[in-house]
């Protein structure tokens, strides 16, 4: 599935046009992304939690040479999907 | 249920709640969506979000794979069976195997986070 999909979806059911439909797709995904770049954390309920984590520097190594380097402090996003969710995956019916 | 153990993961989020963590939910991204397209309502922005992760859930059931560019992808794996432990009383039990979701931040998502300008 793509974006694409998506939109279809939304053109399918909101009696969108086409151009609209992939315009307010993208508006909620811009707008996830703009929250999350200023580090707050994101939760759809019945999908996850994206979280933005800060790592610190540590060492690493790299694999091809071996040799040690320095792996920067970062700020990282993670996702952590809900119980609906993983349930989901897993046909548990959400009913019961 | 009993107490569950220690676990610096769950203590770490516990602080963090007290703190007042900020968190975005569904109904603040809504919100914003309205506010931003004065020409959606904040019903229909609603409805649109819903059935937005409603079929990415479903299609996550399904098994099959979605990529969102400049989001990231998400895909399922499957985790076999594997023999467990009951914490309480140490006895061996099976796990049995489940479908796992995970998600990988796209490049132009993950730059932004990390504060890099693309």
């Amino acid at each position: 599935m793509t974006k694409a999909d998506l939109i279809e979806s939304v053109y399918v059911q909101a009696g969108f046009s086409k151009k609209e439909a992939a315009d307010v797709v993208d508006l909620v995904f811009e707008t996830i992304k703009e929250t999350l770049e200023r580090g707050e954390k994101i939760k759809i309920s019945g999908f996850g939690n994206f979280v933005v984590r800060e790592k610190r520097s540590r060492v690493g190594r790299n694999p091809q040479t071996g040799r040690e380097i320095t792996i920067s402090e970062r700020r990282v996003l993670t996702f952590k999907p809900s119980q609906v969710l993983k349930d989901a995956l897993n046909g548990v019916d959400p009913q019961a | 249920m009993a107490r569950r153990p220690f676990d610096l993961r769950t203590q770490q989020r516990q602080t963090r709640q007290r703190a007042g963590d900020p968190a975005v939910t569904k109904s603040d991204l809504v919100a914003s969506i309205a506010i931003k397209n004065p020409e959606i309502t904040k019903k229909t922005a609603e409805g649109i979000v819903r059935l937005i992760f409603e079929r990415m859930r479903d299609t996550l059931a399904r098994g099959e794979r979605i990529e969102i560019r400049g989001f990231g992808s998400f895909y399922v794996k499957s985790r076999g069976p594997r023999a467990g432990r009951n914490p309480k009383t140490g006895a061996s039990v099976t796990v049995e195997g489940k479908r796992v979701p995970y998600f990988k931040v796209g490049k132009d998502l993950r730059e932004r986070v990390n504060g890099e300008d693309a």
